[in-house]
């Protein structure tokens, strides 16, 4: 089996002695094209590019994200148009690794299979579905390793100890560590040391797999992850998309700056 | 797929948490396992207590009001000729409505967990205006999410909320309704399950919060076989319980004793809100079919596009107006154990009408959807035939809405 490009990604920025550095955009945020081209632009500081497919009744994602989602679903979204802006992207970038992230609904109506089968054939790295726990996604997740897709395993710190071992277990190359309790982008609640101490407790169990840290992360706080393997960036870029929309700038440029400015912080 | 005898309802789930195999279980963001793994646990042991039950059974019996009434609606049964209307008058339990049962209990298990916050959801304002009254009573404190479409159409209850100390935060995202209030209210949790319990106003939810709210409002079924028994010195032969369906509580509780009776003694008749008659858009995913999909943690039928997007719903009754429906419905409605069909809101409101002209009877919107079927019914059956209604909620709340369609309350 050859390895995957999110594999490379993380060994690359190892070599670097820094973290990865993910974003997460949500897929026809504010329109198709717009996305895809935010998408283009900000890969050029990403190393791992996370798009969600958005969901109108989302349980873990704070409002920041939910508002991306809703303009996103307004322009009338379709799972086919998410698959088509990977298509499109990974036409141009074809290294980059890119992680599809979403609630369960969608995929099942789409058919487990068809959605497989649809993510491999556009390109698409990695899956991180945030209402399917361990153990009920076992099955899901081996069929994703049959189609070279990466099934990302979320840990949280209500995971206990024991749990965390068996879920690590049945990980595969990627694993993601949700820093507190809370929604997507809600306020950091805990000192980044104290995430940091609970972040080393998940590596000391497999120090070989590669675990991101993400919720909450913003401009401010991501120069105190540095020792991670990777951190994820999500509501703070939607934030921007919106500000940026509600002041008649491009997003696109404001959002690559804003990517940018992230990368210089975590070298 | 099949329904097991005695076994209640609620535990023929299998390990993962689904009735028949495909209805329910925990689609949960890894940070609510733990809490949903320990809040099963608590249940477990709590129902098996018997001082726990005993502290139920008290609350319920001089708090609540047990057993609330069942009577005969002489006039209405008159009026239709045919099969006797009777009712069971649920809406005289404490605070007007039978969601004052699952409150009771959740704020019991709130105690017994060591939380003191305990956030609730709700439509039409029942479940948290009873949250609210249960909260203030256990000392806990309390915040209620709820849609801002439906802070506007059932202010009485919210007036009772507030008067109850709980903090009433509105929900401005998607539909504003109960659907919105539902997943914000889980949100919430996601963010403070340390310190706070959530209650889920139905039988919806993770699979432990199905479980939870059916037991609870069980108590309905276990008076109602009792005052049957001593009015009719026997289970009559032909029974109909009808009752209305939105995510499917008090419909649940109004039939769980009966569950192993065969259906041609004693059918169960569940009446979900069609919406207005000239819109597309409904409440009723069980009576026109919708699909299985995920929604607040379950699988259930649920209105939705081919896509998978939950779709907006219309109903004039708040307390219905939720576009899935518990997987205990979805269950009996696959084993045929349970029948379902749908009202529209003109429907209800005729029903409304005939019903407080013949009795003296103030049922809320939600059952004069159930009163809108033993309208079409009664007629068509004989004499012999007993259907029982039941009146699960009081008009108190309606007064605004019944008021600009009626020109009276």
């Amino acid at each position: 089996m050859t390895i995957s490009p999110i594999s490379l990604a993380f060994r690359s920025c190892k070599k670097e002695k820094r973290p990865a550095l993910l974003t997460y955009t949500v897929a026809g945020d504010n329109t198709k094209r717009k996305s895809l081209e935010i998408l283009n632009s900000i890969s050029n500081h990403a190393d791992i590019v996370e798009l969600g497919f958005p969901h109108n009744t989302p349980i873990a994602d704070g409002g920041q994200i939910q508002t991306s989602a809703y303009r996103a679903i307004q322009k009338g979204i379709a799972m086919k148009d998410v698959f088509q802006i990977v298509h499109k992207f990974k036409k141009s970038k074809k290294s980059k690794p890119l992680i599809l992230m979403g609630y369960y609904n969608m995929i099942y109506q789409y058919g487990e299979n068809n959605f497989l089968k649809k993510c491999k054939k556009v390109g698409v790295n990695g899956l991180i579905v945030v209402d399917l726990p361990w153990p009920e996604n076992k099955t899901f997740a081996n069929k994703c390793k049959k189609n070279s897709v990466i099934f990302v395993q979320l840990l949280s710190p209500t995971t206990s100890k024991k749990r965390m071992k068996r879920i690590i277990n049945d990980s595969h190359d990627m694993i993601y560590y949700i820093s507190m309790l809370g929604t997507t982008g809600s306020k950091l609640k805990l000192s980044p040391r104290e995430i940091l101490k609970n972040y080393n407790k998940v590596k000391k169990i497999d120090k070989n797999k590669n675990c991101v840290l993400g919720f909450g992360i913003t401009n401010k706080s991501i120069g105190s992850f540095k020792n991670s393997d990777g951190v994820v960036v999500g509501s703070e870029i939607c934030k921007e998309i919106t500000r940026s929309l509600t002041n008649r700038q491009n997003p696109v440029t404001n959002v690559s700056k804003m990517v940018e400015k992230l990368k210089i912080k975590i070298l | 797929m099949k329904i097991r005898k005695n076994i209640p309802l609620i535990d023929q789930h299998d390990k993962f948490g689904f009735w028949g195999g495909k209805f329910g279980g925990n689609f949960v963001p890894e940070t609510l396992k733990k809490p949903v793994e320990d809040l099963t646990i608590l249940f477990e042991k709590l129902r098996k207590d018997k001082k726990f039950v005993k502290k139920r059974d008290f609350y319920f019996k001089n708090w609540v009001g047990s057993p609330t009434s069942f009577i005969k609606l002489e006039s209405l049964t008159k009026h239709l000729g045919g099969a006797q209307i009777w009712t069971k008058i649920v809406s005289e339990a404490n605070g007007g409505a039978h969601k004052i049962y699952n409150a009771t209990v959740h704020c019991l298990i709130a105690k017994r967990a060591g939380k003191k916050y305990i956030v609730g959801d709700t439509g039409a304002g029942y479940a948290g205006k009873m949250l609210s009254m249960a909260a203030k009573k256990f000392g806990l404190k309390c915040k209620i999410f709820m849609g801002a479409k439906d802070i506007k159409r059932q202010k009485p209850n919210c007036d009772a909320m507030k008067k109850n100390g709980a903090e009433i935060v509105p929900v401005y995202t998607g539909s504003q309704t109960l659907v919105d209030a539902v997943s914000e209210c889980m949100r919430y949790w996601v963010s403070n399950c340390d310190t706070t319990h959530m209650c889920v106003g139905s039988t919806v939810g993770p699979n432990i919060f199905v479980k939870i709210c059916g037991w609870s409002t069980s108590q309905i079924s276990r008076e109602l076989f009792l005052q049957i028994k001593q009015e009719f010195g026997t289970i009559p032969k032909k029974i109909k319980l009808l009752n209305c369906v939105g995510g499917g509580s008090s419909s649940f509780g109004f039939w769980n004793e009966f569950m192993h009776y065969d259906k041609r003694q004693i059918e169960f008749v569940g009446i979900e809100a069609g919406g207005p008659k000239k819109s597309k858009r409904h409440a009723a995913p069980l009576t026109y079919g919708s699909k299985i999909g995920i929604l607040h943690g379950a699988a259930q039928y649920v209105n939705q596009d081919t896509e998978g997007q939950i779709e907006e719903t219309e109903s004039i009754s708040a307390g219905l107006d939720y576009p899935g429906v518990s997987p205990l419905h979805c269950f009996l409605k696959d084993t045929k154990r349970a029948r379902y069909t749908a009202a529209t809101d003109e429907e209800a409101l005729n029903a409304y009408k005939l019903v407080t002209r013949c009795e003296n009877l103030n049922p809320s919107l939600e059952p004069s959807h159930a009163f809108a079927e033993a309208i079409k019914l009664a007629p068509k059956l004989s004499k012999n035939t007993i259907i029982i209604v039941n009146s699960c909620g009081d008009a108190h709340k309606d007064k605004d809405i019944l008021r600009q369609r009626l020109g009276k309350f």
